[in-house]
Parts: C-alpha cells; sequence; structure tokens
C-alpha cells in the first residue's frame, strides 16, 4: 500500500518541524534500532498548548505522523491533547500502510511523553494523569 | 519539468531499443512452437538455438549447458534443489553459502534446513567479501554444495569466484553461483572458473523481466525443474518464451561483448559520486572500495533514516533504494549492512545508487547537487543526529 496524498504532503512540507527554545515539556521515544525515534516539545500555558513542535528519526510515515499529531494539538488543552488517539492520527492522514501504524502510536506516545514531562517539573506526578507510556507491540522490532 | 534520474539499475533496467527490436518479429511473424515440425516452428527452433549458443558463449559454456528459466530466483531454486537433493542421495547433506546472498538463495537454503540439511552462512567481514580460506575451512566430509553469489546486489562487492571454484573442484564439491548482478560486468568464463551452475536474469541487463537462465555443467547431477514436454531437453517443461529468450541473448551479447568500454563508462561516473558523496560528514562507502561493480555506490548516513531519504530524492526525480527496514515492509534493516557489521542504527540510514548504460555524468552531477541538501534536512529534524552531534552517541567507529 502506497502513501495517501495527505501523508506525502505533511512529509514533504513537515508543519511544526525543529528544536523549541524553552518548552514546557518535552518527549521522546523509539528507538534508533528499530528506526525510528520521535521528539515532541510542548509551550503550555495556562493548560493549553500554545506552541508545539516536533523532530523526528525515521520513515515517511513516522514524519507525516509527528506533523499531523502537532497540527492536532495545537492550541487544545492538556486533557484534549492526551485524548489524542493514533486512530485519529492516522484518519486525519486518510490512512498508514499497515506496516507504518507503529509510527501514528509513536506519535501519540510522544505527546503524552511531552506532557509527563511537563506535569514532572511542576512537581507533580504525571503518571495517575497520563498514565505508562508504551509503545505498541508492533514497535517491537526485531533487535 | 524537473530532471528525472533513474539509479536503481540493481533492481531492473529499462528495455534498450535493440533488444525490444531483436524480440519484436517473435510475436507476430516467427510466432511457430519451436517444437513444431512445420517451417515456422523450426525458424522459431533455430533462434532459440541461436540464443542458447549466444548466452553460452557469454559464459564459456557448452550450448547444452544452458537452460531458459523464468527469473534468477527460479535458477537459483532449480540449481540449489536441485544439486542439494542429488548430492544427498550420496549422503552429502551440508552446504555451504554466505550471510549476505540474494534472498532467492538464503531463502531456498532456509526452506532445505527445514527439509533436514545444514547449512553454513560464512561471514562477509566489514569489506563485503568472503574469505576463500574461510570457505575451506567450513568445508566438512559431508559437503555436497557451495553457493556464494559472484557480485552482492547491495553494497556491490565481487566475490573471489575463482578461488572458490578451485576449492570447490578440490575437494569434489558442487559449486553454483548467483551472477545475477555479476553477468555482463564481470568477464565470466565458467570452466576456468570452475563454476558448475550459475544463475543470471534478464531484466538487470536491459532485456525484460521475466527472462533468465541457468548454466548447469554438463554431467552435474540435478533434477529436472518441470516434469512436462521436451522442452530443453526434457528439463524444463513448458512452451520456451521465444521472444524474450531472444531479447536475453541479445541483450548477453552486447553487455559481454563490451565489457571493458562500459566499465571504464561506469566506474567514471561511480567515482565521481562515491567522490563527491563522501565529502559529506559521517558518511560512509559499504563494501570494498575496489573490488566493485561498476555502477554500484552504496552508502551509509549517520543519523538519517533510508526510507525518507528516498522519498525526498523520488521528489526530485531521482529513483534510487535502499537497504532500508521499511521499503521492503518489514521493520528491519537490510541483512548484507548487518552482515558486514554494521549495527541496526547505522543500517537503517542506507542509499545504493546503481547505473547503468542509460545514466550520463550529467545524472552523477543532478545526484551530487539533489543529495547534500536533503541530507542537511533530514539531519536537521532528525533527534538521532542531535544525539549524535552533542556527543551522546556515536557511531563513528564504523565510518
Amino acid at each position: 500500500m502506497a502513501y495517501s496524498e495527505k501523508v506525502m504532503d505533511h512529509f514533504a512540507n513537515p508543519r511544526n518541524v525543529g528544536e523549541m527554545k524553552d518548552p514546557s515539556g518535552v518527549g521522546e521515544v523509539g528507538n534508533p534500532k528499530c528506526g525510528d525515534i520521535m521528539r515532541m516539545y510542548l509551550k503550555i500555558e495556562g493548560n493549553v498548548i500554545t506552541d508545539v513542535s516536533f523532530m523526528t528519526f525515521g520513515c515517511g510515515a513516522a514524519i507525516a505522523t509527528s506533523s499531523m499529531a502537532t497540527e492536532l494539538i495545537k492550541g487544545k488543552t492538556i486533557e484534549e491533547a492526551l485524548k489524542l488517539t493514533n486512530k485519529a492520527v492516522m484518519e486525519a492522514l486518510d490512512g498508514l500502510p499497515p506496516v507504518k501504524v507503529h509510527c501514528s502510536v509513536l506519535a501519540e506516545q510522544a505527546i503524552k511523553a511531552a506532557v509527563s514531562d511537563y506535569y514532572r517539573r511542576q512537581g507533580i506526578d504525571p503518571t495517575p494523569i497520563v498514565g505508562e507510556i508504551a509503545e505498541c507491540e508492533e514497535c517491537a522490532c526485531q533487535v | 519539468m524537473s530532471r528525472k534520474v533513474y539509479a536503481d539499475n540493481a533492481a531492473t533496467t529499462a528495455v534498450s531499443k535493440e533488444v525490444l527490436e531483436s524480440m519484436l518479429p517473435f510475436y507476430q511473424e516467427v510466432y511457430g512452437n519451436p517444437s513444431s515440425l512445420y517451417a515456422l516452428g523450426r525458424e522459431a527452433r533455430t533462434a532459440l538455438e541461436e540464443a542458447r549458443a549466444t548466452v553460452a558463449k557469454c559464459l564459456g559454456a557448452n550450448p547444452n549447458e544452458i537452460y531458459f528459466t523464468s527469473c534468477g530466483t527460479e535458477s537459483d531454486n532449480w540449481a540449489i534443489k536441485g544439486a542439494a537433493h542429488a548430492m544427498k542421495k550420496k549422503g552429502k547433506d551440508h552446504i555451504i553459502t554466505t550471510a549476505f546472498e540474494h534472498h532467492a538463495v538464503l531463502h531456498t537454503c532456509g526452506a532445505l534446513e527445514r527439509e533436514g540439511f545444514s547449512v553454513t552462512y560464512l561471514p562477509v567481514h566489514e569489506n563485503g567479501i568472503v574469505r576463500p580460506e574461510e570457505l575451506e575451512a567450513a568445508i566438512t566430509e559431508n559437503t555436497g554444495l557451495v553457493t556464494v553469489m559472484y557480485a552482492n546486489n547491495e553494497i556491490g562487492t565481487i566475490q573471489p569466484i575463482p578461488e572458490i571454484g578451485a576449492i570447490c573442484k578440490r575437494h569434489g564439491i558442487l559449486f553454483h553461483t548467483d551472477a545475477v548482478q555479476a553477468v555482463g560486468n564481470v568477464a565470466i568464463d565458467v570452466k576456468e572458473q570452475n563454476i558448475d551452475m550459475l544463475s543470471l536474469s534478464g531484466h538487470k541487463l536491459h532485456a525484460p523481466k521475466g527472462v533468465g537462465a541457468l548454466y548447469l555443467r554438463a554431467g552435474v547431477p540435478v533434477s529436472n525443474f518441470m516434469d512436462g514436454g521436451a522442452q530443453e531437453r526434457n528439463r524444463r517443461g513448458g512452451t520456451e518464451n521465444l521472444a524474450q529468450i531472444v531479447g536475453l541473448a541479445t541483450a548477453m551479447e552486447r553487455a559481454c561483448s563490451t565489457i571493458a568500454e562500459r566499465t571504464e563508462r561506469l566506474s567514471a561516473m561511480r567515482d565521481k559520486l562515491i567522490q563527491e558523496v563522501l565529502k559529506l560528514e559521517r558518511t560512509r562507502l559499504n563494501g570494498d572500495r575496489t573490488h566493485r561493480l561498476p555502477g554500484n555506490a552504496s552508502f551509509c548516513f549517520q543519523g538519517v533514516e533510508g526510507e525518507s531519504l528516498l522519498l525526498m530524492l523520488d521528489l526530485k526525480g531521482i529513483s534510487a533504494s535502499s537497504g532500508s527496514a521499511c521499503t521492503s515492509g518489514s521493520l528491519d534493516p537490510s541483512h548484507v549492512l548487518l552482515a558486514i557489521g554494521l549495527p541496526h542504527e547505522v543500517a537503517h540510514g542506507s542509499l545504493r545508487i546503481s547505473l547503468g548504460d542509460f545514466n550520463t555524468m550529467e545524472d552523477i552531477d543532478y545526484i551530487i547537487e539533489t543529495l547534500p541538501p536533503i541530507i542537511e534536512r533530514l539531519r536537521n529534524m532528525s533527534p538521532l543526529w542531535d544525539a549524535i552531534e552533542s556527543g551522546k552517541v556515536s557511531y563513528d567507529a564504523y565510518f
């Protein structure tokens, strides 16, 4: 299965890409051995994600899902961002090839990891709010 | 219109005009069945046997040792399974191959392992070349077959086939080589090089997809591939794919008679490409610098993932490939790059440029101009590159 036009658009013209100065929270998931790492930066003001950016090492789908995920949570509250599922990211991209589904899970988990980091910086234990940062089973590549 | 550069000739090639023209008469004029007795059939038979003679001449074989097949994979399956089964009858059930064979060989050996054969996968070391002394040391009294590729499809390294052939002859072991990437690029003489079986494929040589050949030395005990009619001396039934067989012969004649000038032309382009690409920081060439196919350049770039690199090149009109996980639909990186000792993190960032007769120096210039900004762009968004640059991780030992 080939990539959709939306995937190719977000791959070729990724939104919100790059390092962020003074973020409120940073989360990184993935593993270079598996061929993808996603890092998500959040700027949070009064419970609202006022800015978001990402850095990704990975395939076309990894870059596109990162880009789309940032678009979907920008301007949203933390609670709304935590509700973002990998399915919503995939649907917004008009689908992903089955072998690339794990990229959308990484995007979902990267947001959670960044929110967790934000809470930790506030001195709040993130686990009861965010839950465990678990990567999907499909991400368990043979290393 | 932006420029289009096809740089994936190790995957497949365009059919040349000369090849296509040689094939056309066999669709609507000389369409007889080569097994038919009347003139139209006899004419087809003559063309078939001329093609066989041409292919044989290119390899230093006799025409009755050439069998036409549908592809390189079929030739590999036929030779390896056939020879393995024949040798097993003599009590020899051990096969020696290498860790970086094409899947057509690796998976065939895997199937034989499941049948009860034992298989030794020789290491190919950092330079991507098997060591004949290690091969000889792996031989046991049960070894019946050795299969080593002539040149690797991904990193282009040329193997010491004449030395391996001599070892196999000395020990009375059958020797097969998958020469799909080598035919037309390397001078091959099956008699001088003691090759018992050799697989080749048309579509790497500007002939069409769907035609290949197997050289089986006279007297090699290999069972028939397909039972059926008397085609291919009863070894492979089925009406011959004559037009494509003629195309294969045309392509081989052209390739094998022009090895010297094509090698000079291709290697000049390859060398310029390698020289310029290696100017990029933290970039390596995969495989031996000199013992490699004239059109092959294989690189790894630290901090970059191969599939996104290929997609970016494609957006700029360049068709290339990668040993990267993602392209093949699996998450594991190339077994070839792992076999030469690269870690997964480095193997994910690979790019193979393979040049053919239709490439020009302008294509090389375009690749040289297009590639660096793409690498820079991908590295700028890569957390792995960030970790490499800040010294948190290092792969420099491999570069």
